[in-house]
């Protein structure tokens, strides 16, 4: 075990753990935070994405040991306009079914947004297709996003 | 049913289960072990190629023991023929889909290499990782070609990042994204040898004139 200070949605969190832990239970265990999701464990179903320095990281995949002084924002940190857009598109189209996966589908399309302001149908689909939803929500997820994408405009 | 009957049946049953699952639990524990992976193939060294007397005929030797390396798994799965890289030892396409996109790294705004694949290997969640990961420039593409045909674009400038052969040497020997190869993580194949023994190789071939095979 040893002691990591981990910076998530802008507080210091203080977590014990094995060096090799992935970040994802250093983030659930640790921290407290149960918004972000484990799905599969081996980065293919993005249930448990995160943003690391801004950039979106499955936090299965990564030891904490590898974070350092990076700053980690998980769905409970999640207050830019794009994420507010996709979170007030989400409700308007009512996306999740059973919602397991969608702090993670909100994560990356929020990323998403953050890049590409206007994604097409494909823009959507290579950004989107990692992260997995049993329901099959997929059309009213890219429907949300057009739709976020439509609010942003102004 | 006596209680003697009872017994005797369970034995029987328990005994008949332990059976099954010695039958059964090797094949699990293959599936499930993370050993370091072993390539069979071999390669050999410079000096096994000096018995070749024609200089022309040792250096497509030379390369085509290069090629034992160019056209593995490791190698080829991130030198794709379209925009989607391939994976594990069959070379499937890339699950889930990703693209090339600008530098190599996947498309912008879309799921990024870095989403996933960190600084190193990290067989906790059986996902490669490497500094430099990214896929090779379209220009780069070996699958589907020949080794032959490999080997006239390995020296084209036009298609190696401008590199001469000096440069190439030392791309082989020496790249770190290059040296994964052997250091594939989880029970990943590695390339066959040693990244040393490729670098000798291969500058044992630009030293003998670079001559590639025909086809």
């Amino acid at each position: 075990m040893a002691a990591f200070a981990l910076k998530i949605n802008g507080q210091t969190r203080q977590v014990d753990v094995d060096p090799n832990t992935p970040l994802l239970w250093a983030i659930r265990d640790g921290a407290g935070l149960m918004g972000t999701k484990y799905g599969c464990g081996v980065a293919q179903c993005g249930a448990c994405t995160v943003y690391v320095d801004g950039q979106t990281v499955r936090s299965c995949s990564l030891p904490v040991s590898a974070v350092g002084n990076s700053e980690v924002t998980t769905i409970e940190g999640l207050d830019s306009k794009e994420a507010k857009a996709v979170q007030a598109a989400w409700v308007a189209l009512d996306v999740p079914q059973c919602g397991y996966c969608q702090s993670g589908q909100i994560m990356s399309a929020t990323a998403l947004l953050n890049l590409n302001p206007a994604p097409t149908d494909r823009d959507i689909d290579l950004a989107m297709n990692g992260n997995i939803c049993r329901c099959a929500t997929y059309v009213r997820i890219r429907a949300a996003i057009h739709g976020a994408a439509k609010t942003l405009e102004g | 049913m006596t209680l003697f009957k009872q017994s005797m049946l369970a034995l029987a049953a328990g005994t008949l289960a332990a059976g099954l699952l010695a039958f059964v639990a090797p094949g699990f524990q293959a599936d499930a072990a993370t050993d370091t992976a072993v390539n069979a193939a071999k390669l050999q060294p410079v000096s096994a190629f000096a018995k070749i007397k024609s200089k022309n005929e040792r250096s497509v030797a030379l390369f085509q023991e290069v090629g034992k390396v160019i056209q593995s798994p490791r190698c080829m799965n991130c030198h794709p023929a379209t925009e989607r890289p391939t994976q594990t030892d069959r070379m499937r396409p890339h699950i889930p889909l990703v693209v090339r996109g600008e530098g190599g790294v996947g498309a912008a705004g879309g799921l990024a290499c870095s989403t996933c694949h960190h600084e190193a290997n990290f067989d906790a969640a059986n996902v490669p990782g490497n500094p430099k990961w990214a896929l090779a420039p379209a220009e780069m593409a070996w699958q589907g070609k020949t080794l032959g045909q490999i080997c006239v674009q390995i020296k084209d400038k036009q298609r190696n990042g401008g590199k001469d052969m000096a440069a190439l040497v030392h791309h082989m020997a020496e790249d770190e994204l290059v040296g994964w190869g052997w250091n594939p993580g989880g029970n990943r194949t590695p390339a066959p040898g040693t990244q040393k023994q490729f670098g000798e190789l291969f500058k044992a071939w630009a030293d003998s004139g670079a001559v590639c095979p025909k086809g």
